[in-house]
Parts: C-alpha cells; structure tokens; sequence
C-alpha cells in the first residue's frame, strides 16, 4: 500500500497515485503448457510501458476529459480508474459507486433479448435486481427501444446496442460515471439525449470521466481535461489550454519539448465570440442573402502587433465550407493590448438550411505561434426561405 | 454554465477505496455474496442460451444421462455384469458425475469463452466458474426430480434411514467441484492446454469413481494387487456417489453380491465429514490463487 497523501479535502471522488502501467508482450506467443515449460525462467517478454507514474485528483461534482491520440494510454488508464486493469504501481481510490461504458455492448449477449441483458448488463454493475425492475421502464424509454426490447439483441444495430448501454448505465445512479468514446455511435437525437443527461448528472454534483479524442466534446462538457501522449501525462487543465496541447502532440509538435508551459501561457486569449444579423431583435434564424458579422473580445497579456486571424466555417459535420485568414485577404489587425474587440464581416450568406459552426484561430505572425485556437466558437442557423433544397443558396433563374 | 464553473456538492457517503485490492479469502467470499444477483443472472443466462433455439429445450438435459443408462445397461448385460435394478444403480452415481464433469469443463473454458466481458466490465471474476457449477447444479437438480419420478413410478424402496445423507453429500459435491473449477478457470487463461488435458482427465476419473461397478468389488480387487482399498476415497467423488447409491439404491448388498460398506449411516457421513474438510480446505486455496490471478486475467486474455 503506498502511503496516503497528506492533502486530502475529503471530497475527491477519483485518486489516481503515481499510476503506472507496465504491459508485457510476448515476442513469441506463449500460450500452450509446454511453451511455458519450457521457456520457464527465459525472459520471452518485451515490456510495453502504457502509462508512467501518472497521478491527480478528481473532485467530486467535476467532469472531466482525458484527451490522447491512439495508444496515448487513455483506455488503459480508463481502465485502471475502472478496476479492470491492476496498475503496475501506484493505486487508484473511487468514492461512491462506479459505472463504465467502456464499449458498446460489453456484457450483452447477442442471443438473448434486450430486455434479458438489461438486468444481466445491470447486475455487472452490481444493481440489485429489484431495483433494476423498478427502473426497468425509465431504462427502455431512455434508450427509445419499445418495440425492440423483447427481441434478440443480436438485430440491433450497433447505435442500438449503445443506446441500450448507455440507458443501463445512466440508470444505475452512479456516483461516478467512465465513458469511453461510445457515445460517438449513437445518432444526432440520442447524442443530444446523452449530452442533456450529462448536463443533468454535472447538475446533480456526480462526477464524470469522458476518454475521447473528439476535442469538440471535451469542449462542450468538460470543465478540466487531461492530455496523455506515450503514457505520459502532459497537461491538466482547464479544457482549452488541454485542447491546444492536445492538437500540438497531434499535428506531432510537442509545444517546445523543454518548455511546454511556456505554450500553456499564452498571452492572447479569445473570449466572447457572438454572431450578429440585423434581425436578431426579431428572429434567431439568418434568412438567405443576409448579412452577418461576428464579434470577437479578446485579451492579452501584453502587447501583439502582428496577429493573424484565422476563420473556419463548417457545416454541422465539421466539413469546412470556407476558410481563410487575414494575411492571404492582405488584411491587417490593428495592434492588440488588453482587452480588445474585433469584428469580422461575414457578408451575404448563400446557404440554405442548417446550423454553420465558426472556428477561430488567433496567430502570432512573427513566430507562427498559435496564440488561441476556438472550435465552433460561435454558430449561426439559416432558414431557408426559399424553394431550394442542398446547402449553397445559387440564383438559378431559367430562360428559354 | 454555472453547472460547468461550480460545480454542485454531493454529499462524500462513502469512503474511497482502492479499485484494485489483494482480498483476503473471506474478503473474497464476501463480495462474490455481493454479486449473487450477477451470479443468478449469468447462471439463468448460460442455461437460457444453452436451450435457445432447440424444439426440446430443456428435455435435453434429460436426454444425455438417458443415451448414457442405455448404453452402460445393454453393455453390462451383454457381459453379464449386472445385476437387479442395475439401471437405477447406473443412474445414482451417473447423475452426480454428470453434474461433477460438466461443471468442471464448462467452468475450465469459462474465463477464456468471456474474454470480452472480462477486459470490458468490472465485477468479480470468481463468478464466471460458479455460474457454469450453478447451471450445471440446476441440470442435476431437474434430473433427480426426473430420477425421483421414475422411483416413485416403479415403487422402488429407497433407504430412508441413509436420505437425510443426500444434501450433506450434495453440498461437499458443490464444494469439491467449486474449488476445482476456481483452480482450473485461470490456469486455462495461462495455458489452453488445461482445457484438453481436463477432458482426458475427466474421461478416466469417470472409471475410477465407482459408479458403473460396486465399490466392495473394486477394494478386494485393489487389495490382491496390495493397494489398500481406501485409495478409492480418496477420489473425492467416490464418497458422494457411494451415499447417493446407498441411500437410494437402498441396500448395501443384493443377492448376496455385496455392493456398498455396510457401517451405517455415520461411516457414511464420517468419510463426508472428511472429503468435505478437504474440499473447503480446497476452495481456500482456490480462493486464494484465483484473487492472485484476477489482477492478470484481464491482460492475459
């Protein structure tokens, strides 16, 4: 047992200790009697090491992010925090009951119905069955699977399988909840569903546990997130600074190795980002061929000449449908100190329907620093008022 | 976003614990406890999906030991071995030795067949193995009400100063097959082999538990080779079948062939008592091993 730090608050709901997780890979697969026998006493293994000695406190009522490109050790510490995994070193503490979803449809049996693997799936979770019964309903509705609950689980789709994972889990009244990734297979309603109920659990003071290398949503629900790469835990903080070291490991520029808090401190931040239209007073929607602009406040911490902004905007998928920056428009920021504000025109918007995401991106022109960096920093919804259908409003007239 | 800055207080009800603890043997039991439910529902669901999609369903728990008696039956009588009631004889000890060897193969490949849920779910892994005694126990329960109907039908006297006996032998029964299936579950993790050499084994334990021969047959034989006649004993099973056989077969000798001790019923239970000690001496061990191979399963798989 490793010794118990001395600064506990007596509200922390996860204790990661000094975790380490060391996997051995066999070079030559050992699994028969004989092999190991045989090879007895001669070291067949190469060590793989999957997380070092990484350590933090998660406090109650806190949602948090783990962050990490594939085989940055995110599922692996997941997994430890989950008691499926045994660290190497170091311990892992949880308060309360747990509840993880670490896949979609771990536990079910495909051969059974989905009612039959509710109360299996739920009393892996340790949830007496009467309580299970009494839920059983709430459960089901959650999952919208009425008419397919009686069938086979082996029909569903796999969005249905997570559906029903997800419904089991947030049902269980846990104290704290793991995620991981799953709730990326669900479609537009559910993952709405299962964001609100998220919502709801961080207003409840239950404390959440989100793996995922979608930045988006660490962004959208997360108050703190932690970035793993090799292992290694690289920063802990608030989401935005996480998310930017984040995109920097993946792009494959660690923020200057030595020194990666001088990224961290960075002396411009983006704050309030809004979209204007002449007709806000009156309507949230833009109709085709009017008019936007988005403000954008800014701080610094000290005085920059020669930023560089940089504008996205996607469709709903996050497929970009217009990017440029000031230095390809030879447009030139006023110099930026303290808190500032910018305005960008958007101009006559040709789309149709949908919800258009901006994301914005504040660059340092002199050392080609990234200075802040805001994924769907803002939105603006179009009604199409027209008879067209698609996403680029044309002005197709016929002559014949 | 009040919800995402300050984040509301529940209130800390219980202590922090460590996710991944050495537990002590009792510690171990405990929380298997904990889980009965799970342990319920996984044995409802290996007997559920066992059955799924067959016409006969469950009658085919009935079928197996039923092909087995008619085989054993027609052999022994063409080799002129048997003797009165000898189908009845057949079926007490078969019954237990059904229950006995499917427990132990099924629990053997029990954690490797479940490789998914053990890397994917947090729950005491001792309760894969015990669901697969569980269903089989449930198999051996729906045979002997089966068995008993057909005692009940042709009028066969049971000994009733040796029934009470029964339960005692089917608890040490669940006892010995539990903690062999806790041993055998994680070695078979560590090398599939366990599984093949097990059927093997099983094959000739079956021959060495006396069921399709009488146990005062076997000790003088073993006796003229110099093996003193105790040795069948210490096949845990050898105790259970012999109080199944006496207490329902209900005789220790028929037509003045001798077919079981004749001690009374407290040899009976003395030789229970004994296999009974060893079996939960067993699952302590088991116990024991099992907690140590728990945290390694879930990367062994």
């Amino acid at each position: 047992m490793s010794s118990v730090s001395p600064s506990r608050s007596g509200d922390e709901a996860i204790i990661v200790e000094e975790v380490s997780k060391v996997f051995r890979i066999s070079t030559t697969p050992v699994t028969s009697l004989k092999e190991r026998l045989l090879g007895m006493g001669r070291n067949h293994y190469q060590e793989f090491p999957a997380l070092n000695d990484v350590g933090f406190t998660i406090e109650q009522g806190e949602t948090v992010g783990i962050l990490g490109h594939n085989g940055s050790g995110k599922s692996t510490l997941l997994k430890c925090i989950a008691g499926i995994l045994t660290p190497s070193s170091g311990q892992v503490l949880v308060r309360g009951r747990l509840a993880s979803l670490l896949e979609l449809g771990a536990g079910f049996h495909p051969d059974l119905t989905g009612r039959e693997n509710v109360f299996i799936n739920a009393a892996f979770l340790g949830m007496p069955r009467k309580e299970i019964a009494a839920r059983f309903d709430e459960i089901v509705d959650f999952a919208g699977l009425e008419q397919f609950i009686d069938e086979p689980v082996k029909h569903y789709s796999s969005g249905m399988y997570v559906r029903l994972g997800f419904a089991v889990a947030v049902n269980l009244d846990p104290d704290v909840l793991l995620v991981d990734e799953v709730l990326a297979v669900g479609d537009e309603v559910f993952q709405l569903k299962c964001m609100s109920r998220i919502k709801q659990f961080q207003d409840e003071g239950r404390t959440i546990v989100l793996v995922t290398h979608a930045a988006e949503t660490v962004r959208q629900v997360c108050n703190r997130a932690i970035v793993l790469d090799h292992g290694n835990m690289v920063i802990d903080d608030e989401p935005g600074k996480a998310i930017r070291v984040f995109r920097e490991y993946l792009h494959g520029h660690p923020p200057s190795a030595l020194d990666p808090e001088s990224f961290v401190e960075s002396p411009l931040a983006i704050g309030d980002v809004r979209v204007h239209h002449d007709h806000e007073g009156s309507r949230r929607h833009v109709h085709v061929g009017e008019s936007v602009w988005v403000d954008i406040e800014v701080t610094t911490t000290r005085r920059i000449d020669d930023a560089i902004l940089d504008l996205e905007v996607t469709d709903n998928e996050g497929r970009i449908l217009y990017h440029v920056d000031t230095d390809s428009l030879d447009e030139r920021i006023a110099p930026l100190d303290g808190t500032c504000s910018l305005r960008v025109d958007i101009g006559r918007i040709g789309l149709l329907d949908g919800e258009f995401p901006i994301n914005l991106k504040l660059i340092e022109r002199s050392t080609g620093r990234v200075l802040d960096w805001k994924e769907r920093a803002t939105s603006f919804e179009v009604l199409n008022t027209t008879r067209a259908n698609g996403t680029v409003a044309f002005d197709v007239t016929v002559r014949s | 976003m009040t919800a995402l800055d300050q984040p509301a207080r529940r209130p800390a009800s219980d202590q922090l614990r460590p996710m991944a603890q050495r537990r002590s043997i009792l510690g171990h039991v405990r929380e298997i406890f904990q889980f009965r439910e799970l342990l319920g529902s996984l044995t409802r669901k290996e007997l559920t999906v066992r059955y799924k999609h067959s016409t006969l369903g469950f009658l085919w728990s009935m079928v197996q030991p039923l092909f087995l008696l008619v085989v054993y039956t027609a052999v022994f009588a063409i080799l002129g071995a048997g003797f009165p009631r000898f189908a009845i004889w057949v079926l007490c000890g078969l019954l237990v030795w059904t229950f006995a060897s499917t427990a132990m193969l099924t629990a053997t490949v029990s954690i490797t067949a479940n490789a998914s849920l053990v890397g994917k779910v947090k729950f005491p892994r001792a309760i894969l193995p015990l669901a697969n005694v569980g269903s089989a126990l449930t198999h051996f329960l729906l045979q002997s009400i089966a068995f008993a109907a057909v005692l009940v039908v042709t009028r066969h006297a049971v000994d009733w100063t040796y029934m009470w006996l029964l339960p005692i032998a089917l608890v040490v029964a669940i006892l010995v097959v539990s903690g062999l299936a806790l041993l055998l579950a994680p070695l078979n993790v560590m090398a599939r082999d366990t599984m093949h050499l097990l059927e093997l084994l099983v094959m000739g334990w079956f021959w060495m538990t006396p069921i399709l021969y009488q146990y005062e047959r076997a000790v003088p034989f073993l006796e003229r080779h110099g093996i003193p006649g105790e040795v069948l004993l210490l096949n845990p099973f050898t105790s259970v079948v012999i109080t199944f056989q006496r207490a329902i077969y209900g005789t220790s000798e028929v037509d003045g062939i001798a077919l079981l001790p004749d001690d009374g019923p407290l040899w009976y239970l003395g030789v229970l008592a004994i296999v009974g000690a060893v079996a939960v001496l067993i699952l302590a061990v088991a116990l024991k091993v099992f907690d140590r191979a728990d945290a390694n399963l879930a990367e062994a798989l």
